[in-house]
């Protein structure tokens, strides 16, 4: 992806659209006009991504090193059963998360892009996506302040006389985060389909004799595939990489792969080869799921 | 709730008119609810007494008194605004630039570096935040906060390139060769002409970069130097060592201004985009 050689700055022999310019501006313009970010992003994107995968083969580097690549046994250690274990947790937390926002924001996408009235829908959209635009770490504290021992939920639970629950500091508490952190993504994608969904096949199929469960499987989500397709690997891409969640919600038995790059970096244990190895992982665990999107999101617009 | 039986037609001759609760607009209140509890319950808990238990043990203020002497919480702040601000700022400028650039020239590795320019909406956050702290380290640049905000730069740089993209594209591309034949330079005409078309575009994607700069907490962690620890670094280090009730304060403070302009951003959009319908 980014290991090509041809990232450098636009070529010189760019071609404007427009014949008007000036001769020296078909030159100047282009590089004026993308040269700086190009730049940027080069000097602080690719190069630094080329960096990781070359310090990724030096085992036990520590801050200070010098850097000399020699093979592959970090990526020997990431897949030990110990930390195979961590890539495996964090696939479940990724996939479930993306199963349980899918389950929740299809019906409330539903509702807003087809069934409220239409003056209020883009209200009822942005009312529900704000959420998203405060601090999504002091939202995941929120979770901790309703699920701790002495928490808000408990404090209901035991009044009505129920069992107070320990979900803190385990996994359905990160689920509980996750989900809650990425179901307005998941909503605004799949709005964006189902408010383009024609609702006359609908009626169509229902006054050929399809029953609304039949219709569901046969006309709605047909017709909506790319957008659950697109929302649900951007939930599953943003689960996947996530820090807060799991270390704020999920205690010691969470442990997950962004969590332990993170310790081999800012932690105490601190190997910078075998933290740049995990992140080459994860790098490539998101780079195979947006492959798996285009080879099957071509398909869904072909029929 | 009055959950009313929703009625299907057993001939299914007209289920065009839905009844006014469906099983959906009652689920949907019920996931409004979900994704308010929490705002809610820091909101309420900032004017509790009693800072550890969950019951209401009375009205204070005391919490934001706290938070207003704490000096630690200004100084991160300060670096998150510092951060924020120069980072958006130069995103800005170079974003508008790129997005023109690219929807105006065709050139070999012109899909790459769209591509390119994309990547940090999609990769995790933590391996960019790996790989400029190593790369920094490896070329022996200090850390500090100006390295936080190169590295901030990176994604709100794809931010502000696809606000202006979107609209670049329903834009009329003669007014410009108008300007140009009417004998404005190419520089007069980009910003007499350009810019003022693409403003709505521009502000909305600093709002978002704006909003996504001052909430990042993983990049700026492993990009910052001493002394230049930025806001959510600040709040995660305190979650991380207990609950503090002085910290609920400052997430209702935080929220309602990243709320306004989260609003404000939406609006624009939607402003402008009306705009275009018309």
């Amino acid at each position: 992806m980014v290991l090509s050689s041809k990232s450098s700055p636009p070529s010189p022999n760019s071609q404007p659209d427009t014949s008007k310019r000036l001769a020296w501006s078909k030159l100047l313009e282009p590089v004026a006009l993308l040269g700086p970010a190009g730049i940027w992003l080069i000097l602080l994107l690719v190069l630094p991504t080329l960096v990781i995968f070359e310090l990724s083969l030096v085992p036990n580097i520590r801050p200070g090193d010098i850097v000399n690549p020699s093979g592959f046994e970090n990526y020997a250690q990431v897949f030990q059963p110990i930390y195979l274990q961590v890539i495996k947790r964090s696939l479940f937390f990724a996939f479930g998360t993306m199963l349980v926002s899918l389950l929740l924001g299809f019906p409330v996408a539903y509702w807003i892009g087809q069934m409220a009235p239409q003056k209020w829908r883009n209200l009822l959209l942005l009312g529900f996506v704000l959420p998203l635009w405060t601090s999504s770490l002091l939202r995941s504290y929120a979770w901790v302040t309703i699920l701790r021992r002495t928490g808000v939920l408990n404090t209901l639970l035991t009044s009505i006389g129920l069992p107070a629950l320990d979900l803190l500091n385990d996994w359905p508490a990160v689920f509980i985060g996750m989900g809650y952190s990425y179901l307005p993504y998941m909503v605004l994608i799949l709005y964006a389909s189902i408010e383009k969904l024609d609702k006359r096949l609908l009626e169509a199929s229902a006054d050929l004799g399809a029953n609304p469960i039949q219709s569901f499987w046969k006309v709605t989500v047909p017709q909506t595939l790319p957008g659950i397709a697109a929302g649900c690997l951007l939930v599953f891409i943003n689960t996947l990489g996530d820090f807060v969640d799991p270390e704020l919600l999920g205690g010691a038995q969470s442990m997950t792969v962004s969590r332990m790059i993170y310790n081999q970096f800012l932690g105490a244990t601190q190997n910078w080869g075998f933290g740049s190895a995990l992140s080459m992982v994860l790098i490539m665990a998101v780079s195979i799921a947006i492959a798996l999107l285009i080879k099957y999101g071509d398909n869904t617009t072909k029929p | 709730m009055r959950l009313k039986q929703e009625e299907i037609p057993v001939d299914m001759v007209k289920s065009k008119d839905k009844p006014g609760f469906s099983w959906q607009a009652i689920f949907s209140i019920v996931m409004f609810f979900y994704m308010y509890l929490p705002i809610l319950v820091l909101a309420l808990y900032s004017f509790n007494e009693s800072p550890y238990s969950a019951n209401w043990e009375g009205f204070t203020l005391k919490w934001y008194g706290n938070l207003l002497k704490d000096g630690r919480i200004f100084t991160a702040l300060q670096n998150s605004l510092t951060v924020a601000f120069s980072a958006v700022g130069i995103a800005a400028v170079l974003g508008t630039l790129m997005a023109v650039g690219l929807a105006r020239y065709r050139f070999t590795g012109k899909s790459l570096y769209r591509g390119i320019s994309f990547l940090p909406l999609i990769i995790p956050d933590i391996a960019i935040a790996v790989a400029t702290l190593i790369f920094l380290a490896v070329i022996g640049i200090r850390l500090s906060i100006w390295t936080i905000v190169a590295a901030h730069v990176v994604f709100c740089l794809a931010y502000v390139a696809i606000a202006v993209s979107a609209r670049l594209s329903g834009l009329d591309p003669h007014l410009e060769e108008a300007a140009l034949d009417l004998g404005a330079n190419p520089v007069e005409a980009f910003i007499k002409v350009l810019l003022p078309e693409l403003l709505p575009g521009i502000i909305s994607g600093c709002l978002i970069a704006f909003v996504l700069s001052m909430d990042d907490f993983l990049i700026a962690s492993f990009t910052s130097g001493t002394g230049s620890g930025t806001l959510p670094m600040e709040i995660f280090s305190r979650i991380r060592t207990g609950v503090k009730p002085d910290i609920n304060a400052l997430s209702v403070m935080l929220m309602i201004i990243s709320g306004v302009a989260g609003f404000l951003a939406q609006y624009i959009t939607y402003q402008s985009e009306q705009k275009r319908i018309k």
